[in-house]
């Protein structure tokens, strides 16, 4: 479980997250919505550690992870996926995941788990000696998302996967993500711009506005609420 | 809000940033005029000057005359880097430039004193304005290197056609006469001091024209300045070109005060303690380059007499007034980037303030809410706007 | 023609040990997007430690591992000290800082071992081979430079193309941020990058000092020729580096050998200016990302 207590990150004098804060459960997607500028990157900055906030907690699986280098983070089974899906252009394809599993896999085992993820994105199996440069917007989003699952992550942070990515791609992408999700140990943090598409997958969801959480709640819930729609979500 | 506050947190509608507050004795008995104001910093200063150069020993205005050509050099660099961000470890070379030109048209020339001096600047920025256009598709460390280069590529040039250039011994340089019953040292010093308060006053002009505008927005913001109509490559060659000129007069002024122009005046450390001092005084300030010329002038006579005191050799000394330099720029560029000129002038805002604070105070008690720190206040940058100065 | 091909033959391993400083110089700004101006000065320094070893009467190849070894170390105490505490400022504040590391580096050097110029041994003889009858301008030290140059790119090649270690220097050169979330220790290989520049600096400066005026500034030339070396070489590829050294070699000893020497470092000038204007961002670089 990750559990977030009165995060304040602030850049300089702008506040970007004001004592948020919101529980994540094991075995579910947890969305976090709200509008450009809202701080949900942050939020996830934040407990990656690549945002050093000025005060709060943020325990998972009941220790702190405030405090920690990002890479200690990322070792304890953190994967982030950064906003705008941060492949590594320069490598190949299969460089990419080798690099991941370099900490959490043993050498002789590291093939296996490569090849396991190209079953997973059988598209990207062809073009593993490639540079991930030349893939295309959703080839990125599966090796990012690839990426991440190689290192079987207790915690799965994503931002806004579905970003310039066709209606149908996001179907896939939302149905695989709650295949790997439901009857894990992972807990999955998403963060989306597509409220209607993330709450359809979500069993909470924390809404933000200019870095309060405004609104959480199960996600049908949410999902029904006109007046919260309206203001924080169009739609 | 109370109306105290409503004064205090008037924002500039330009740069979006708090106006001061207008002080007691108010700024419009200063001239506003930027060309009249440094006109008048000018003057104040050539009397103060004068009065001083008076007061000296022959050799402490030899000292003098030293720092207004380093300060002359300096200005320029600072100008450069700080309004265009390119830096230039080729001062030197322009110096030399500066140097050649005076010496070889006195030898072989009986041209006026002052058009020498104009020829030296001339071939100088003529010079810069080569490397410059060919710099302009520099960035940063490409530009340091290529500057480098030319530090090191230009002086054995001179070894090569000793003939023209007087090889080993050099060329010899005559100071005009000095009017009757002036030392020659203080004259020296004169003309050397009139030079650089020329060079400021022309330098901050330069920097509150348009054209000033122009640099600054090149240096935030390359892209930006490009978009928004500043034709980028000339501001830079621009910047290169006036920043040449500047070395080629402190060259010439060198040379009349070393009495010699040859190739040994002008080593690579010249150009990297003219960088150094540069900075340490405080990039892209004018004024601040005072400290830098002190610097140069003073740090090797007081490391002189300190190692006399441990009783190091000479040659050590010299080397000893290297390594502080170098210890230093570190350390300052590292701990404080913005420089002896941008540490006085936060000291000054810092104390100003609590000052005026204080003031506030008493006329109204202090309102919650304050105006948000700027990210500048944060973190100091190498380079500081001279028009903030 | 003799002439002509001694000045090549010269040229050439002048361009193996540009070579060399060069994928120092790249080594450091494909990772952390520095020059270190102060290569050739770390160099000038592990040299003379070198040199006083050999005065205490130490081996020869003993003083040369010394050497790269304080090479290694000194580089990576220099990330640690001086340029990790400047990530995230403008460009311009590390190559300042190298440049004032400079300026201590050869004062101390000065200070302490005096500004002239004394020997440094070479590990082979440095009499030209025969061939054919004739001497050439290639001695038995030449074909050692040949040799450890090749065998060092070699070995970076392996590093950088067949190990784990390799790999997780390539991505936290290409992407900081992203190699420490997938727990890549970012922090340490820059500075394991740094230590084997400084390495790789060391090995340069033993191969320079017996045939150059081996004192305090004897790095400052090789530096900057290194440098032109890398800008041709596209500052990111250590083939680039090679090829870069080659031709940076051929042509200073092209203008020393018909022109005169005080006319090298203009020749370089030139050769840096006209590269810079053809193909700014050199000659084995990757397309340049966009600006806007
Ligand atoms: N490095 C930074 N420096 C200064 N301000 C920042 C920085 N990063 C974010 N901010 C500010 O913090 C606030 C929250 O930004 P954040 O990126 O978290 O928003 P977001 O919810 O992810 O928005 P979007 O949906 O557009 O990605 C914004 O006002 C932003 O301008
Ligand atoms: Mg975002």
């Amino acid at each position: 479980m990750l559990e977030v207590r009165e995060l304040s990150v602030t850049y300089g004098a702008v506040s970007a997250l004001r004592s948020v804060s919101f529980r994540a459960q094991e075995g579910e997607i947890t969305a976090v919505l709200g509008a450009n500028g809202a701080g949900k990157t942050t939020l996830l900055r934040a407990i990656s550690g690549l945002a050093k906030p000025k005060s709060g907690s943020v325990h998972f699986d009941g220790r702190e992870l405030l405090g920690n280098s990002v890479e200690d983070i990322a070792r304890r089974g953190v994967a982030h996926v950064p906003e705008g899906r941060g492949i590594i252009e320069e490598l190949t394809v299969e460089d990419n995941l080798h690099v991941a599993t370099l900490w959490c896999t043993p050498r002789g085992r590291r093939q296996a788990a490569i090849e396991a993820t190209f079953e997973l994105f059988p598209r990207l199996s062809g073009f593993r000696h490639r540079h991930a440069s030349t893939l295309s917007g959703g080839e990125r989003q599966m090796l990012v998302l690839g990426r991440a699952l190689i290192t079987r992550p207790r915690l799965l942070l994503l931002d806004e996967p579905s970003l310039g990515l066709a209606p149908l791609v996001i179907a896939q992408l939302m149905t695989l993500l709650v295949d790997q999700t439901s009857g894990s140990d992972m807990t999955v943090v998403l963060v989306e711009q597509n409220a209607r598409s993330a709450l359809s997958v979500a069993r909470r969801a924390i809404v933000l506005n200019l870095g309060q959480v405004v609104a959480d709640d199960l996600a049908p819930t949410l999902a029904v609420n006109t007046e919260l729609r309206r203001h924080y979500l169009g739609f | 809000m109370a109306p105290a506050d409503v004064a205090r947190y008037q924002v500039s509608p330009e740069t979006g940033k708090p106006l001061r507050p207008r002080p007691w004795w108010g700024r419009a008995r200063f001239p506003r005029q930027p060309l009249a104001r440094h006109l008048v910093l000018a003057l104040l200063g050539a009397v103060v000057l004068y009065f001083v150069t008076s007061a000296l020993s022959p050799y402490n205005n030899v000292l003098v005359g030293e720092i207004a050509l380093y300060l002359i050099a300096l200005a320029g660099l600072s100008l450069l880097t700080g309004t265009t961000g390119q830096i230039s470890l080729g001062q030197g070379a322009f110096m030399a430039v500066g140097a050649y030109t005076v010496a070889l048209l006195m030898t072989h020339t009986h041209m006026n004193f002052v058009l020498e001096l104009l020829a030296a600047i001339g071939a100088a920025a003529t010079l810069g304005l080569l490397v410059g256009i060919s710099a302009t598709r520099l960035k940063g460390p490409y530009l340091a290197g290529a500057t480098l280069l030319l530090a090191l590529a230009l002086p054995p040039i001179a070894d090569k056609w000793s003939t023209t250039f007087g090889g080993d011994q050099g060329l010899t340089t005559i100071v005009p006469t000095a009017p009757g019953g002036i030392n020659p040292e203080e004259w020296l010093a004169w003309i050397e001091l009139a030079g650089a308060l020329i060079t400021l006053v022309l330098l901050a002009n330069l920097l509150t024209s348009r054209f000033g505008r122009s640099f600054r927005a090149v240096r935030d913001n390359e892209v930006a300045a490009s978009l928004s109509g500043v034709h980028v490559a000339r501001t830079k060659v621009t910047a290169f070109a006036v920043s040449a000129g500047c070395a080629g007069l402190a060259g010439a002024f060198l040379g009349l005060s070393t009495g010699v122009v040859s190739t040994g005046e002008f080593p690579l450390t010249l150009s990297i303690e003219l960088l150094a001092a540069m900075v340490l005084a405080g990039a892209g300030s004018l004024f601040g380059m005072w400290w830098g010329a002190i610097l140069l002038v003073y740090v090797p006579q007081w490391s002189t007499s300190v190692s006399g005191d441990f009783g190091l050799g000479a040659g050590t000394s010299a080397y000893l007034a290297t390594i502080i330099f170098g210890v230093v720029l570190i350390v300052v560029m590292i701990a404080a980037p913005s420089g002896i000129q941008g540490g006085l002038r936060w000291l000054w805002e810092h104390v100003s303030k609590q000052w005026s604070i204080s003031r506030d105070e008493r006329a109204a008690p202090r309102h919650a809410t304050h105006f948000p720190p700027s990210a500048a206040d944060h973190q100091p940058n190498l380079v500081h706007d001279p028009l903030n100065e | 023609m003799s002439l002509f091909i001694n000045i090549t033959l010269d040229g050439v391993t002048q361009g193996m040990i540009f070579a060399a400083l060069a994928l120092a110089l790249v080594l450091i700004f494909r990772a952390t997007r520095v020059i270190n101006f102060a290569q050739g000065a770390m160099a000038m320094l592990t040299t003379f430690i070198a040199s006083t070893l050999l005065d205490r009467g130490l081996n020869y190849w003993w003083a040369f591992v010394a050497a790269l070894a304080i090479g290694f170390v000194l580089g990576a105490l220099v990330q640690m000290v001086l340029i990790r505490p400047l990530e995230g400022k403008p460009d311009l504040n590390p190559v300042i800082v190298t440049i004032g590391l400079v300026i201590v580096l050869e004062g101390v050097a000065g200070a302490v071992y005096g500004n002239s110029s004394r020997g440094f041994p070479a590990a082979f003889s440095q009499s030209g081979l025969v061939v054919g009858g004739t001497r050439i301008a290639f001695s038995h030290f030449d074909v050692f430079i040949l040799v450890a140059v090749l065998l060092l790119m070699a070995a970076n090649l392996v590093l950088f193309r067949a190990t784990t270690l390799g790999l997780r220097m390539r991505a936290s050169a290409f992407a900081r941020e992203v190699s420490r979330l997938l727990g890549v220790r970012v922090g340490r290989l820059l500075t394991l990058g740094w230590g084997l520049a400084g390495l790789v600096g060391a090995l340069a400066g033993l191969l320079i000092a017996p045939t150059s005026a081996f004192g305090p500034y004897f790095m400052d030339l090789d530096l900057i020729y290194a440098f032109t070396a890398a800008v041709i070489g596209g500052l990111e590829s250590p083939v680039g580096a090679l090829v870069g050294g080659l031709v940076t070699g051929l042509c200073i000893s092209y203008v020393g050998g018909y022109l005169g020497s005080g006319l090298e470092p203009l020749g370089a000038l030139v050769l840096l200016m006209v590269t810079l204007m053809a193909r700014p961002q050199g000659i084995f670089s990757r397309p340049s990302a966009r600006v806007v």
